[in-house]
């Protein structure tokens, strides 16, 4: 009897698990997430609480709220619930395979393409996006990379069959900032080199600025009747102060040219990005009260001499300063997945486990201005969070329940597929 | 007689080097003691004498003259073991050839690389300084401990370590010589017959020595020696069994194809290293006792790693696979003790499975198990004490000794590491591009090929 049970109970067993495999696909509908341990990030914790998803959003939070009729319950008892993590800046969707042109979308020819949207090129489908959100990264940041003006970048949320189904509500100009640092140990250029190239750089840059600026002018004077001319009307906005500009710069003497570019051109909405010499320079960034989104924290110092930690500790030091701090992993072989990591070490090295997880929340959510639906677990925002066993910068918490947008996600990606398929692989080597 | 004399000599030459290395007397008071292989010992005191690890057990006085390290509250492991690296090393593809198993990255050592401090700051105390994977058969490597503040290259090899040889297969060799050069291989078929051609004239080269060396004890026997080729006597150093390959790979089908080449040629010591996709043929490795060292999770940097997974290790191991992470990155390197952990998020690993991966499997990879890779009585004094557990990502390395010298502390880390200042120098900020392509350095020395992705080096028109 017992033997034919565990039969039974196999057969079921794996009957669930091949429906399961077999369909993974998001699941709309109310949830009851109960008796979690729930770190809100704006509204403190609350212990042996209740989250109540409904139609993609959260209608409930607390200790004392009931669940309504028909939802499906998830027990979360000793599970922790966070609100989904941010990254502030990646190329996911837009790139599959790193040494593969073909497969790469994110950089555009030409030096000054504001034009260009990342959004569009976004492939929903693309392999890396579910090996993001199952470890609790919910939304990204995509930025076109390479050259002057890049182009636009566009929050997105990682579920979704088309862009405009992932697009999370934020988009934002980029400009890499004219480096007068090396690239890399392959960067051989002279000194005199490298200084005439960042110094024309700039030039076109400023040349850009004030032809945007004479468009405005002509544009405002002419009702919107100008020329078509798509490279100033994507600078534009920008120009009118209503939308962001993202700055990226490292280099600690780039970051004080950025800012004094920024104050002289009278720039309302700027972020900078990257930001691996903040610590440099950190009062000026809180003087100019221009947030930051930095990383990836697990990276090497820019100088040969400096402290070995300086990148870990960067964040930590810029927040001391007084500088608004947000995260974003790097685009490390497509691992966004570690964004959580990058949080642990900036917390480990100064920035403490609070703000580090308002680096990767609230922050990025208030810097991109999309704080009324993301980063924190509160009443009427969208239902991005997720539910795991422990601290979720802890390397070894498993994550077991996210949801995007109020869509429960199956906790499946490629990478999970094949442990299930080669961990007991049949036929072993005998066939 | 003359074999003797030259036995004598080397052992002679060992024994001097040997001496020559600054080893250290310490007491490790009070921390919780990770040994790996013997279990977690909590506040118990390790004891150091002349490098090597002397007594573990608690409540241990300091012995007149030693120094005393307070460890308590925190916690003290084996030093770590990087079993793919390439720090420390000038030279790294000698991409010339096809194969080029005469060259040996132990003669390009640099002891003054900032990166060996920092690995050091990660708790690492001995790599593998690997030769590059340009070539299917690249040169010998040499395994390095890091007594960073030597200025003798040869004072930071470690003594007596087994020989070691790197092979590569897949995207690599082909696209340097096929794609690149327009010769053999180009194709996944040409590296098998690259490989199994070098090994077979290094067998006949080998019996053509051996036939000589038995007729020239022959009374009356007058011949030439056969001509002597550097390159053919370490491909038969490799058929006796006297040095390991290591052999960077990606794809199941090549692993495999790997061991039928090994098989037929005898060979036992091999381990294969990144091998992204050896979750695949976990059975075929574990049968053949084959090692693996892998990343803990990168992939899709190339077409190769696509289809890749982060349960790569934890698939491995529960197979019976000998398997360590490493770095083959001056960045990684410095945290492999959060590596290691991602083995209990992809595959819920124990701890000291975890810690294994970076201490004792690493040790076995590379023929050192019997010195260091764990904290045992006699072992070698290479140890890492951190401020929380090392598994922890809040983790913090304080203190890391080698030989039982320390050669880090976080205490007493300066701000500024400057040895040396270049007046001319304005420029000296390095920034690695943030939106890298191939991240592997592997290929670092292969340089046309980084000329050609990013179109550097190149005047502007």
């Amino acid at each position: 009897m017992r033997k034919k049970l565990t039969i039974l109970s196999a057969l079921i067993f794996s009957a669930l698990t091949f429906t399961y495999a077999q369909s993974p696909k998001g699941e709309k509908g109310t949830f009851a997430l109960t008796g979690a341990t729930i770190e809100t990030v704006t509204r403190g914790i609350i212990q042996n609480g209740t989250v109540i998803i409904s139609d993609g959003k959260i209608t409930a939070v607390g200790a004392n709220v009931s669940v309504p009729q028909g939802a499906t319950v998830i027990d979360c008892k000793g599970k922790f619930i966070y609100p989904g993590m941010i990254d502030g800046g990646s190329i996911l969707g837009l790139s599959e395979v790193g040494s593969d042109p073909r497969t790469q979308d994110y950089n555009e020819v030409g030096d000054v393409v504001p034009q260009m949207k990342a959004l569009t090129a976004v492939n929903p489908n693309a392999v890396a996006i579910p090996v993001t959100r199952i470890s609790g990264v919910t939304t990204t940041l995509v930025v076109p990379q390479g050259g002057l003006f890049p182009g636009t970048a566009s929050l997105i949320n990682l579920h979704g069959y088309t862009p405009d189904q992932m697009y999370a509500g934020f988009d934002a100009l980029v400009m890499n900032f004219p480096t007068t640092g090396r690239r890399g140990f392959f960067d051989r250029r002279s000194d005199e080199d490298i200084k005439k190239a960042a110094e024309k750089s700039l030039g076109k840059i400023n040349e850009v600025w004030e032809k945007a600026v004479q468009y405005h002018k002509l544009d405002s004077a002419n009702k919107g009747k100008v020329t078509y001319y798509p490279e100033l009307e994507a600078v534009l906005s920008v120009v009118r102060g209503e939308r962001t500009l993202i700055i990226e710069v490292n280099a600690s003497k780039d970051i004080q040219a950025a800012i004094k570019w920024a104050q002289e051109k009278k720039v309302k909405k700027v972020i900078l990005s990257g930001v691996a010499e903040g610590w440099r320079v950190a009062d000026e960034i809180a003087k100019s009260k221009i947030p930051v989104i930095t990383g990836p924290v697990l990276s090497l110092p820019t100088r040969e001499y400096d402290r070995y930690d300086r990148a870990y500790a960067n964040a930590g030091l810029m927040k001391k300063a007084g500088v608004t701090v947000a995260l974003q992993a790097g685009d490390r072989n497509m691992n966004y997945r570690n964004l959580p990591y990058h949080a642990g070490f900036a917390a480990a090295y100064g920035l403490g486990r609070e703000e580090a997880l308002k680096s990767v929340t609230i922050v990025p959510a208030q810097i991109f201005g999309v704080a009324d639906k993301l980063g924190s677990i509160e009443v009427g925002k969208s239902a991005t969070l997720f539910v795991c066993d422990g601290d979720p910068f802890e390397t070894k918490t498993q994550v077991q329940h996210v949801f995007i947008e109020g869509w429960q996600m199956p906790m499946v990606s490629r990478q999970t597929e094949l442990y299930d398929e080669f961990l007991n692989r049949s036929p072993g080597v005998k066939k | 007689m003359k074999k003797l004399i030259i036995t004598f000599l080397f052992a002679a030459a060992v024994n001097l080097l040997y001496a020559q290395v600054e080893r250290g007397n310490v007491l490790i008071k009070g921390g919780t003691v990770l040994t790996v292989t013997k279990g977690t010992l909590e506040n118990t005191d390790v004891l150091v004498k002349d490098g090597k690890i002397s007594q573990i057990a608690k409540g241990i006085a300091a012995p007149a003259g030693y120094k005393v390290i307070d460890a308590t509250g925190m916690f003290v492991m084996p030093g770590i073991i990087d079993a793919h690296s390439h720090a420390g090393i000038d030279a790294i593809n000698e991409a010339t050839a096809p194969v080029t198993a005469e060259v040996f990255t132990g003669d390009a050592v640099n002891p003054f690389q900032i990166g060996l401090y920092r690995a050091l700051a990660g708790g690492v105390t001995a790599i593998h300084a690997m030769h590059g994977s340009a070539n299917a058969i690249g040169g010998e490597c040499e395994t390095l401990k890091l007594r960073y503040g030597v200025k003798d290259p040869e004072l930071l090899k470690m003594e007596g370590a087994p020989r070691t040889i790197k092979f590569a297969l897949g995207e690599n060799p082909t696209r340097v010589h096929g794609s690149g050069n327009a010769i053999v291989p180009r194709t996944r078929m040409g590296v098998e017959f690259v490989i199994r051609e070098a090994f077979s004239e290094g067998k006949a080269y080998m019996e053509k020595w051996d036939a000589y060396n038995k007729a020239k004890t022959q009374k009356g026997f007058r011949g030439a020696p056969p001509a002597y080729n550097k390159r053919l006597e370490t491909m038969a150093d490799i058929l006796r069994g006297n040095i390991i390959i290591h052999c960077h790979s990606y794809r199941a089908d090549e692993i495999y194809m790997l061991l039928n080449v090994c098989r037929d040629f005898g060979i036992k010591k091999l381990v294969f290293q990144h091998v992204n996709e050896g979750f695949k043929v976990a059975p075929e490795l574990a049968e053949y006792g084959a090692m693996a060292s892998v990343f803990s999770d990168w992939w899709a940097y190339k077409f190769e790693v696509y289809y890749s997974t982060a349960y790569n290790a934890a698939i491995l191991a529960k197979n019976g696979v000998t398997t360590s992470i490493n770095s083959d990155d001056g960045e990684l390197m410095r945290h492999l003790y959060h590596e290691a952990a991602k083995t209990q998020k992809y595959g819920q690993l124990s701890d000291d499975e975890a810690l294994a991966m970076i201490t004792i499997n690493p040790a076995k990879q590379l023929g050192v198990d019997s010195r260091i890779g764990s904290i045992e009585v006699g072992k070698e004094a290479d140890i890492a004490i951190f401020k929380n557990h090392p598994l922890s990502i809040y983790t913090v390395p304080m203190v890391t000794l080698v030989d039982g010298v320390v050669r880090f502390d976080r205490e007493k880390d300066a701000d500024d590491q400057r040895i040396y200042v270049d007046p001319k120098q304005t420029i000296d900020v390095t920034l690695h591009t943030s939106t890298g392509h191939d991240h592997e350095t592997c290929m670092q020395g292969a340089e046309y090929t980084f000329v050609r992705l990013f179109g550097l080096n190149q005047q502007e028109k």
